[in-house]
């Protein structure tokens, strides 16, 4: 009963004409899911933007396919030119790509709402089990390497940062509370309190961070700044003198300061996409699809692709370090 | 049985159209008139579904209301909301201080002073702004007040209880107004007359017998305008900083329970610990919201009931 007041029948009618189109795969897939599990309060939106999807479908006489991606915020941007490079290799395919956060893609795989999951960080036990029990088995593809930059303000003389150093500003028993504990003087700034930006809890950013610098048991001090996507992160850090803030290195801009890490050697690495990719780099990591189940047709030529030559040259572009060589 | 008999004639003569639009009409007006009892009661069913059981079953609730931390996606959670609650606290309390003032001012302003053309445009701008979409508000604070804040006052960080306070103000004195304004409508012109007959100045009578007479109507609108504060979602989450915090100034960032939630459910698992504990702080705020909207029905009417003796 509860939110079909605004659901059932726009659910229904869906159901109807999607069979019609024989797409019932696609549809299929989550419709049992849809009443059961999916939506509280998206259902009043997904019953106006259903009809919209139909549409869209019957001007392609019913022929177009569609993938439906989303998840990571960091992967966004390059899901995104993968979604719009792909329609000139296979017109007849359309990727719907949406953002959100790993945490969003991964509860979208797991509820069956999803073709293809993006995460920058590996699915967790507990998750998988899951997703088992609803039926589905991800598989997990590695499409891309991230270095996590540690962005400040582009006023801030910070040379290098440990991970120790990190640990300490962002960790729960961490010491560092402002600048001149780490002996950084920030001109013009009188209140050195450090500005301590992290994202919400559910992103895969967040978590990595979390397990690759405080440790897998580790958990933030309170009183973070925690933004809701990869580039509100690096805009606050670029407004406000005392802030310290990790993202992804795509998002970096000319008005921050990326800070080199000090590797095990204490040598201190530059966060670029050939340090990212050699995995020099101290906080690097792997950027992950998920299908569920072994992907078939269109979902398996369109990952095919994106692990191609030319699927890795967009990556490449975007920011991120691919799978393989690319001269 | 004669009688009966006759009745029923009636009744089927009756039985024309005007009858049949008579009873459709009757049937649309009853259902639009419990369709609010029953989505009241189908929401609160729902929030009660899927966090009531958690709430009274697993979930620690002394942790739940005593800890600051919520750490809801750590290796061992933490599901404390006493940041959350400080924080929405705060911050609401901090635009009331700044409403208040405001909303009482500009209604004795429209209701008392203002006349023919000024009290209609004050009137019409006043609703302008509450038409005001919230996340424009949230959008002011992020890109406007921010870097004010960091520049007047010169702290580390704009995103902060004073930013928000400043900005739910701005969103709460519209509503506050218009109700107050209402609440001093009500009182009888004829207090305002004998007052003036006694040689009451007129910030004497305002001051000494009309602001008195309305005091439930108004402290209606402040507590009306508290739960617009407890449940504004889009404007506090973008203007607090986000910031799991115990304040202890205005200029520290916090974080608000209802921003915890539109932040986080859309992105957890169905039925996991974590989508239940959000659903449990959704209790949490119905319930809060509950007592006040209740404590502020409970003034209005007991203002009513005195007004209606009195005149």
């Amino acid at each position: 009963m509860k939110i079909m007041l605004f659901g059932t029948r726009a659910d229904r009618e869906v159901r109807e004409d999607t069979s019609l189109e024989g797409q019932s795969n696609f549809w299929g897939l989550h419709q049992d899911k849809t009443l059961q599990i999916k939506m509280k309060f998206n259902t009043a939106l997904a019953a106006l933007l259903l009809p919209i999807v139909i549409l869209s479908c019957g001007k392609a006489e019913g022929r177009a396919k569609m993938i439906q991606n989303k998840g990571s915020d960091t992967l966004v941007n390059v899901a995104q030119a993968w979604s719009e490079n792909y329609r000139e290799v296979n017109p007849s395919v359309a990727i719907v790509v949406g953002g959100g956060g790993s945490g969003t893609g991964i509860s979208a795989m797991i509820n069956g709402t999803v073709d293809i999951a993006n995460a920058s960080r590996s699915m967790k036990e507990s998750e998988l089990a899951a997703a088992r029990a609803n039926g589905i088995d991800p598989i997990e593809w590695i499409v891309g390497y991230d270095a996590l930059a540690v962005y400040v303000h582009a006023d801030n003389p910070i040379e290098s940062i440990s991970l120790e150093q990190l640990a300490s500003i962002y960790g729960e028993h961490g010491e560092a509370t402002t600048w001149s504990e780490l002996g950084i003087k920030i001109p013009g700034l009188n209140d050195d309190k450090i500005v301590r930006v992290s994202r919400q809890n559910n992103s895969g950013t967040y978590a990595y961070f979390r397990d690759t610098v405080l440790g897998k048991e580790g958990k933030y001090k309170l009183g973070t700044l925690d933004m809701h996507g990869s580039k509100d992160v690096v805009d606050l850090c670029e407004k406000t003198p005392g802030a310290i803030g990790y993202s992804g290195l795509a998002y970096a801009t000319d008005h921050v300061r990326l800070v080199p890490v000090l590797d095990s050697n204490g040598k201190p690495v530059i966060p670029t996409v050939a340090t990212a990719a050699d995995r020099t780099y101290p906080i690097a990591r792997p950027l992950f699809m998920y299908t569920a189940g072994q992907p078939e047709g269109d979902i398996k030529l369109y990952l095919d692709w994106i692990l191609s030559e030319e699927g890795q040259r967009i990556i490449l572009n975007k920011g991120y370090a691919p799978v393989i060589d690319i001269k | 049985m004669s009688k009966s008999i006759v009745s029923t004639e009636v009744a089927a003569n009756a039985r024309g159209s005007a009858w049949w639009i008579d009873q459709v009409a009757r049937i649309l007006v009853l259902l639009g008139g419990i369709s609010a009892i029953v989505f009241v009661l189908a929401i609160f069913g729902f929030v009660a579904k899927e966090g009531l059981g958690y709430m009274l079953g697993d979930l620690d609730l002394v942790e739940f209301f005593t800890s600051p931390e919520w750490r809801p996606t750590a290796m061992e959670p933490n599901h404390g909301i006493l940041a959350l609650l400080v924080g929405t606290a705060s911050v609401t309390g901090l635009a009331m201080l700044i409403a208040v003032p405001f909303s009482i001012g500009a209604a004795i302003f429209i209701g008392e002073f203002a006349t023919g053309k000024t009290r209609e445009i004050l009137k019409v701008l006043v609703e302008l702004l509450a038409a005001i979409p919230s996340v424009v508000w949230g959008f002011i604070g992020l890109s406007i007040m921010n870097p004010l804040i960091i520049e007047v006052f010169d702290v580390p960080v704009g995103l902060n209880v004073l930013n928000a306070g400043v900005i739910l103000g701005l969103m709460a004195a519209p509503i506050m107004t218009t109700i107050a304004e209402d609440a001093l409508k009500a009182v009888p012109d004829g207090y305002r007359e004998a007052a003036e007959a006694l040689g009451a100045t007129r910030w004497q009578v305002i001051f000494k017998v009309v602001l008195p007479s309305a005091k439930k109507g108004l402290v209606a609108a402040v507590l009306l305008g508290v739960g617009r504060g407890f449940g504004e979602t889009m404007a506090v989450l973008m203007a607090t900083g986000h910031s799991v915090n115990l304040p202890t100034s205005p200029f520290d960032s916090v974080r608000a329970m209802t921003a915890t939630i539109a932040a986080e459910l859309g992105e957890t698992a169905h039925g996991s610990d974590h989508y239940k504990v959000l659903f449990a702080i959704g209790i949490t705020l119905f319930f809060i919201t509950f007592v006040i909207n209740m404590a502020a029905d409970i003034f209005v009417r007991g203002g009513l009931k005195m007004s209606g003796k009195n005149s």
